[in-house]
């Protein structure tokens, strides 16, 4: 019979003690943790040699299903603090996970997710290092849910931020669109596809420093949520210019270009977990580009647009004959709107 | 006496810029009256000294009114004349000109015509030439009041014989704006396509009709943007600019030198003579002749030549040399809005044109060539730009005190619309939203028009559905300026706009609606939110939802509009499960599309909204029925080349139709009559007859019924599905034979470009109702 969370794991007893040290103090190998106070004591000075900010991120994580082929709800957690940290400069440092388990969940199942978070952190090279659990009456959520917050040091001489992108910028992304949108709905059982479609679920930050190594880059943002759609309209608001993508730019994977040719899904609105936006001056965007593909995370990045001035901030999609479109900030659902 | 010692006639309507001042003075002087006239900020001002008999001088002046002025009020009043004038003047005008009417760009007159034809005449073969009754207006003019520094015409200092006939009340050309001749006026040029001169002048005009009648193609501007044209008759030629256009199939405009021209290529009746005759000078949707001359490709598959006259000078005189019918396609590339500035067209429209015949005019205000149709003797505006912009659009009885309202319009040929001292002024037809060149000018358009008409806006209305950009914008305005918005429901605002086109009062009592397009934002009486086949029970201010077609998904969104086999999957899937074990040699096309990942979004509901749209119908039979099945080039393809497929089985398209009745309208047995009649070998055509005619009986069987059941008998048809005249008919010789009153459109087009002018009259109505949204 499979072993399942109770609420008594959750209650502060002793089946509590017994999940955290055989399963969470195990698997994350992090001295804080191991020492069981109610917080993580971090020395500074080691913080202050890299930089002189520290950045400081949260995210809660909530999918369906909990596992899905390229990831699982574990890596994606760690993932995506770790990725809001590194697109603004910062180096990752160590995170919090707060686990909100539904009754019935297997133990065997949370041990595979835990050790997937385990081993995402140790390849953005980040600790986990103060956690909590809690457990909840069946129906109160699904399956599980993870929080995570992270701190970062950024380094003196880095200032990315939207109000940094400048007319002319050349807008990157890393690689292909919509991945993690296309697995989520394949994982459903929604589509049945052939092939192996996979989350791009993947942590950022080795892929950043190669990029800040090789040039200036303005401004980053991870294109989660939205996808890049979203990311383009906030960064257009925020820093007050026309972006304007050319389509024929975008990479996208072959499957999920024919997944979206069918369904009318846009790529550039679907949900990635290991993609960025990242807005480079033109004369460093060669480089930068470079140096991104020269990197595993970034064998298929691409110049997708520009940035442009305007007395109307907007995002543009040029299609293939010039034709235009304007991109708009998601807004819950595709409506179809042709009379 | 009672110390006034004269008569002052108000005059308001479009009187101004268009020879009513003169026009009085000459009629004075005739009548040897003593006094004068003046422009005002209402109108015209009349003011006559006793002894004088008013009546009828009012009557003489409605009897000869100029050919361009409209009179919407005379108001007849005593008045004092400080001193007694000895003779009749035209006086300086007073005040702004913000409550007087524009006039919309009107075709060239017979005399202007005779002059230019005249070698003796100062004005032989000037292609500018105009006068107070023809000529240039909306489109020239930058701001008011209506006068010449103020609009396009402002670069171009009248010569001394022009300031002659400008300053001359007895002269034709009497405060004529735009007045121009060979010396002091505009003049043509022609290029190559990247701009290099090759002549000037009337050489630019010869070298232009030479390279048209080699077949080559000749951008050329116009009033209100500019003309791709070609050789009609040459077919490589049409060809070649469907290539270098990158449009397949969309049919091209043609334009004739004159009536007799016209009558070689389509059967036109009287009515449709008037409409290509009028001042207007619209595209009239004609039945060609099969024995014309037209080159195949000019609109290839449809039932319908659209044809316009030549209507400015430069196109008689084109059209005179030329001796041919042109194709004339509005000067836009492929997928990109209409051009009006020169150094744009020359980037767009070179690539496509071998020449660019161009003048030193600019073009002001973008107005697109009008489409019309005379659909059982009534003319049907189905675009309303040059000719008919900025007329403004009598409101019925109810509306009087109607005004500060703006309605912004719907996505898709957008037209906005403001209410203004009981008047709706409808914008030209914009086209899509999406566009952002086009969202750019609407934003502009907006500030324009409320600048040209003195207009602030009081109250906004929208379409509500969520992701329309204008809906969008709409609240963004409202928000920033403080002003109420007022959504509103797609279809109830296409039901009001044929309410107010019939003007049908404010307070009377509801109508039926019989409400047919692609798609509109519903009400909440149903799950589907979106409609585009409903039945409703409606006025100005409530509309309740009786009935609609099944909803059916909308694989892949928008998607679906343009890919006809679509909807075919979504229908066949509904209706008649088993189809694809059917031998039918049209539905082996359909079984090669991915079905497998259609429907498992479907199934999923991802991006496959469900929607009762009889534009989504018409496309699922003409994908089964016509080879409009992968892709429609342009919008309404498939309906139009359905329809034109089932013209083709009616034997006498002037008789009256062949009907059916049936008590409700039921998909699933029309779709098994259609595919039962494909395997039983009956013709594609006598299957889209029958489809039709299925179609229009059940809604006539539901609409009977719904009229009875609530003792109605006005019925409202709406909806860009009514453009076709096919089915229209049916349903009108339907609902005539059961003695209902059905109202269509004719002002404002059925489709959305129709639609802001619903949208405004709601608001209001419910503005007086006390409903603040
Ligand atoms: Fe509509
Ligand atoms: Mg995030
Ligand atoms: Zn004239
Ligand atoms: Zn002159």
């Amino acid at each position: 019979m499979t072993e399942r969370i109770t609420l008594a794991h959750g209650s502060g007893g002793q089946a509590m003690q017994r999940l955290i040290r055989d399963c969470f103090l195990t698997q994350f190998d992090s001295a804080e943790l191991a020492l069981m106070e109610d917080q993580a004591q971090l020395p500074l000075a080691p913080m202050v040699e890299q930089g002189d900010r520290l950045a400081f991120a949260t995210d809660s994580f909530v999918v369906d299903p909990i596992e899905f082929p390229g990831g699982d709800i574990g890596k994606l957690a760690v993932c995506g603090t770790v990725n809001d940290l590194a697109v603004g400069g910062a180096l990752p440092h160590s995170l919090s996970v707060g686990f909100i388990l539904e009754e019935g969940l297997p133990l065997e199942q949370l041990e595979r997710l835990v050790r997937s978070m385990a081993e995402t952190a140790r390849a953005a090279g980040v600790r986990i290092v103060t956690g909590d659990t809690k457990v909840v009456h069946k129906g109160s959520c699904d399956k599980i849910f993870i929080n995570t917050s992270g701190i970062g040091v950024i380094p003196a001489a880095r200032q990315l931020g939207a109000r940094q992108v400048r007319p002319g910028d050349k807008i990157l992304v890393n690689g292909t669109l919509g991945d993690h949108g296309a697995a989520i709905l394949q994982a459903r059982g929604e589509l049945a596809l052939s092939g192996t479609l996979e989350s791009d679920c993947q942590p950022l930050n080795g892929l950043i420093e190669a990029m800040l190594a090789a040039g200036t880059v303005h401004a980053m943002r991870d294109a989660t949520r939205g996808g890049v759609a979203a990311v383009c309209n906030e960064i257009a608001e925020v820093a007050g210019h026309r972006l304007q993508l050319k389509e024929t730019t975008l990479p996208i994977h072959p499957q999920v270009r024919g997944i979206s040719e069918i369904l009318g899904l846009d790529p550039l609105l679907m949900a990635n977990e290991g993609k960025l936006v990242a807005f480079v001056p033109a004369e460093h965007a060669d480089a930068v580009l470079a140096a991104m593909r020269a990197h595993p995370s970034g064998y298929d990045a691409a110049i997708i647009g520009d940035v442009s001035t305007t007395d109307n901030p907007q995002v543009l999609v040029e299609g293939l004959y010039g034709t235009c479109r304007q991109l708009l900030m998601p807004v819950g659902e595709q409506l179809p709107r042709i009379c | 006496m009672d110390g006034y010692n004269g008569i002052a006639i108000r005059v308001r309507g479009q009187v101004q810029g268009v020879g009513f001042r003169p026009f009085i003075w000459q009629l004075a002087r005739e009548a040897e009256l003593c006094g004068e006239v003046f422009n005002d900020s209402e109108g015209v001002l009349i003011r006559l000294a006793q002894p004088v008999d008013a009546d009828a001088f009012v009557r003489r002046m409605r009897e000869q009114l100029p050919p361009l002025a409209r009179l919407d009020e005379v108001i007849l009043s005593p008045c004092q004349l400080a001193v007694s004038p000895e003779a009749f003047a035209i006086t300086p005008s007073v005040g702004g000109s913000a409550n007087t009417r524009i006039a919309p760009d009107t075709a060239t007159c017979a005399e202007c015509q005779r002059e230019m034809t005249d070698p003796k005449d100062r004005r032989h073969r000037y292609p500018f030439t105009n006068c107070t009754h023809c000529g240039p207006r909306f489109t020239i003019i930058r701001q008011v009041p209506y006068d010449r520094p103020f609009t396009s015409m402002a670069p171009f200092p009248l010569c001394p014989r022009c300031q002659a006939e400008y300053d001359n009340p007895a002269d034709r050309r009497f405060h004529a704006q735009p007045n121009a001749c060979p010396t002091c006026g505009p003049q043509l040029r022609l290029t190559g396509p990247q701009g290099s001169e090759l002549a000037r002048e009337d050489d630019a005009l010869q070298q232009a009709v030479s390279a048209l009648q080699a077949g080559e193609i000749v951008a050329l501007k116009a009033l209100g943007g500019y003309h791709l044209a070609v050789d009609a008759t040459n077919d490589a030629a049409v060809m070649r600019l469907r290539e270098r256009k990158r449009r397949p199939s969309k049919p091209f405009a043609l334009m004739a030198l004159d009536l007799t021209m016209a009558r070689t290529l389509a059967h036109i009746s009287p009515a449709e003579a008037e409409q290509l005759q009028s001042a207007a000078a619209p595209i009239v949707l004609l039945a060609p002749k099969p024995e014309g001359e037209i080159a195949p490709s000019v609109a290839p598959g449809m039932a319908r030549l659209g044809l316009m006259l030549a209507s400015n000078p430069l196109q008689h005189r084109l059209m005179a040399l030329a001796a041919r019918p042109l194709v004339m396609t509005s000067g836009n590339a492929s997928g990109r809005p209409p051009c009006i500035d020169d150094a744009v067209a020359l980037e767009e429209l070179g690539p496509i044109a071998d020449k660019l015949l161009l003048h030193n005019r600019a073009i002001v205000n973008r107005a697109d060539d009008s489409i019309l149709m005379v659909e059982s003797g009534v003319p049907q505006l189905l675009r309303r730009a040059r000719g008919f912009v900025p007329t403004p659009i009598p409101l019925p009885p109810g509306f009087e005190a109607a005004d500060g309202v703006l309605a912004h319009g719907p996505d898709l040929k957008n037209t906005f619309c403001l209410l203004r001292r009981g008047e709706a002024l409808l914008s030209p037809h914009l086209g899509d939203l999406a566009d952002p060149d086009l969202f750019s000018a609407y934003r502009h358009n907006l500030d324009h028009f409320a600048s040209l008409f003195d207009f602030t806006p009081a109250l906004r209305a929208c379409d509500s559905h969520p992701g329309y950009l204008s809906h969008q914008l709409a609240e963004q305005l409202a928000r920033e300026s403080g002003t109420p918005l007022m959504p509103v429901d797609h279809h109830h605002a296409h039901l009001a706009a044929c309410l107010a086109d019939n003007g049908q009062p404010l307070d009377s009592a509801p109508v039926l609606g019989l409400l047919l397009d692609g798609l509109g934002w519903g009400g909440t009486d149903t799950e589907h939110r979106l409609w585009g086949g409903e039945i409703l029970l409606a006025n100005y201010r409530h509309c309740h939802y009786l009935e609609g077609l099944p909803a059916v998904a909308l694989p892949g969104g928008d998607l679906a509009a343009k890919a006809p086999w679509r909807n075919l999957v979504a229908h066949l899937d509904a209706a008649c499960p088993d189809w694809e074990g059917r031998t039918i040699p049209a539905l082996a096309r359909l079984r090669q599309q991915p079905l497998d990942l259609l429907r498992q979004g479907i199934a999923a509901g991802l991006n496959s909204p469900k929607a009762s749209s009889a534009g989504r119908l018409f496309d699922a039979a003409a994908a089964l029925l016509t080879g409009v099945f992968e892709l429609q080039y342009f919008e309404g393809e498939a309906a139009m080349t359905l329809e034109a497929l089932a013209w083709q089985a009616v034997a006498r398209p002037d008789a009256p139709l062949p009907m059916l009745s049936r008590p409700a309208l039921s998909l699933n047995p029309l779709w098994q009559t259609l595919l039962d009649g494909l395997e039983q070998g009956a013709t594609p055509a006598e299957l889209a007859l029958r489809f039709h005619q299925e179609l229009a009986a059940g809604l006539v069987g539901r609409l009977v019924h719904h009229a009875q059941a609530h003792g109605i008998e006005r019925v409202a048809l709406s909806g860009g599905v009514l453009q076709n005249r096919l089915l229209q008919r049916l349903l009108l010789q339907g609902l005539r034979a059961h003695q209902l009153l059905p109202l269509t459109h004719a002002q404002v087009p059925a489709n959305d470009g129709g639609l802001a002018l619903g949208q405004a009259v709601i608001a209001w109505a419910r503005h007086l109702e006390g409903h603040n949204p």
